[in-house]
């Protein structure tokens, strides 16, 4: 789903970056997000509602509204659409509040 | 905990201008951001924009935004720049904590400039929280900055400026706008917006509104509704259309948290977008030292936004004992540009607000 042409954005070819998403790898693009380069790849829900567990994708992609958040390389609460995208990392579905782990 | 001459919260139009204007006048600055890139809002706008030749009308937002980044450069020292940088508590005595990455750390300012900008409202429908129900400037981030369609049929629901303009750039990006609903019997941003997309064949439903989203894990399709007087929908006027995206442009709501809970007066003006600081003449808020300016301190544009950044910006380096050429003759000139800028129909609103809240326009 990336744009390929546009009257005034210039849309160079940039790098992948490799990642996995539930276990599964996948590219982004340099300057991605993770959010970004899971949309780019169609993948749309991110987390679930704590009660209900009604999928969530992003709303605000901005910082603003936690809609996004997901496990990244074992810490939850990530918000993906502020987070720049890093070759070889981990993202996963978030389930619930998120667990923390001590380093 | 390191002790800052003036910290900027905030790198969209506002917070740039008015650390350039504290840099102009010798003052250190470090300017905090949440975002990889500054720029706020600008980062994402391909438009031309309107407004006064002095704010660069007529220039793209990413234009103008390389325009200000370019003369923060000359700076060297005297200017730090804390990008990825979230601000997450705001203390009275002027102590900040802030994240980035995984550091927490405290910073402490003489002069404190707030500039967080607005975030975006949601609309209550069915199942507004699937994924595919973005909000406009989202559709705008994800296009514009990492050249990506949000979809590929688009119902966008709010007819401001806003969501004209983002309208038009999805069909720039190849996207499908199938429609364009508005509650009010009118259509409310600039008609020159509104004469292109329809243009290019874009139904604008007035009187109307989404009912619900439809789909299982995202968006698949949106009933909408047409609404009587009373902005109650009408039983049997449903239609369902196939869409992937409903993109949400019913306006945005001033980020003033921060302020709040270092205990700065707000007041609520509906007209200003929610809770809005009480400043004084010189931008101050209640607090002593604490500064506010752009779409924080009222939803507007970036033109008055940068235009109120260098105000403050002014007025906060004299307040530090900094000498400022001309000050009184250029706070002049930039008022005048504010009174300019918010003149005429359009800034009947803001005009509204601002008296509200006891402002002199
Ligand atoms: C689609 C669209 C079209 C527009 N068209 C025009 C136009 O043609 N002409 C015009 O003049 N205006 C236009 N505007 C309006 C203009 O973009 C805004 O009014 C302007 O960007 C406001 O500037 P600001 O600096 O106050 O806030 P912003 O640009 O929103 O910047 C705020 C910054 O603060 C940061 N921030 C927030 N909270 C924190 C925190 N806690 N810690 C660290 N950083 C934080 C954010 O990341 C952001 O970078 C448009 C807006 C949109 C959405
Ligand atoms: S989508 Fe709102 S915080 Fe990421």
């Amino acid at each position: 789903m990336r744009i390929k042409e546009h009257p005034i954005l210039e849309l160079a070819e940039k790098p992948p970056i490799p990642f996995y998403f539930n276990g599964k790898l996948l590219y982004g693009i340099e300057g991605d997000t993770i959010a970004s380069a899971l949309h780019a790849n169609g993948i749309k829900k991110l987390s679930e509602s704590i009660h209900l567990k009604r999928p969530r994708g992003f709303y605000c992609a901005i910082g603003n509204c936690a809609s996004c958040n997901m496990v990244v390389d074992g810490e939850p609460n990530v918000r993906t659409c502020i987070t720049p995208l890093k070759e070889g990392m981990r993202v996963e579905n978030q389930q619930g509040k998120g667990r923390i782990h001590a380093k | 905990m390191q002790n800052k001459e003036a910290i900027v919260i905030g790198g969209g139009p506002a917070g740039l201008t008015a650390a350039l204007e504290l840099l102009k006048a010798g003052a250190s600055v470090c300017l905090i951001d949440r975002n990889e890139r500054l720029g706020g809002q600008l980062t994402k706008q391909t438009h031309m924009f309107f407004g006064s030749e002095k704010q660069y009308a007529s220039h793209r937002g990413i234009d103008i935004l390389e325009i200000l980044t370019n003369s923060l450069g000359k700076y060297g020292n005297k200017l730090e720049i804390l990008t990825e940088t979230t601000v997450v508590g705001m203390y009275r005595d002027k102590v900040l904590s802030c994240v980035s990455g995984d550091k927490f750390f405290k910073l402490q300012g003489e002069k404190i400039i707030f500039a967080t900008g607005a975030s975006e409202k949601a609309l209550p429908f069915e199942n507004n929280d699937l994924p595919g129900v973005y909000a406009a400037g989202a559709v705008q981030t994800l296009m514009n900055e990492y050249g990506i369609k949000p979809g590929e049929k688009v119902l966008m629901v709010g007819s401001g400026n806003i969501g004209l303009i983002v309208s038009y750039q999805l069909m720039q990006a190849g996207v499908e706008v199938v429609a364009l609903v508005e509650a009010a019997d009118r259509i409310g941003g600039y008609l020159v917006h509104a004469s292109k997309i329809k243009r290019l064949g874009v139904d604008i439903l007035t009187n109307t509104s989404v009912k619900r989203a439809i789909g299982k894990d995202s968006v698949e399709a949106a009933e909408i509704w047409e609404l009587d007087e009373q902005w109650q929908g009408i039983e049997g006027s449903e239609r369902t259309l196939e869409v992937d995206t409903i993109c949400v442009a019913v306006g945005l709501a001033p980020l003033t948290e921060l302020l709040q809970q270092m205990g700065v007066n707000v007041k609520y003006v509906n007209e200003l977008g929610g809770n809005v600081p009480i400043l004084d003449e010189q931008y101050q808020t209640s607090v002593e030292g604490v500064y506010a300016c752009g779409d924080l301190a009222n939803i507007e544009e970036a033109s008055s936004a940068m235009v109120e950044g260098r105000i403050v910006g002014i007025n906060a380096a004299r307040s530090l004992g900094r000498s400022v050429e001309n000050a009184d003759f250029r706070i002049k000139a930039l008022r005048h540009e504010l009174k300019d800028l918010r003149g005429g129909p359009p800034g009947d609103k803001v005009r509204k607000g601002l008296k509200k809240l006891g402002v002199a326009t």
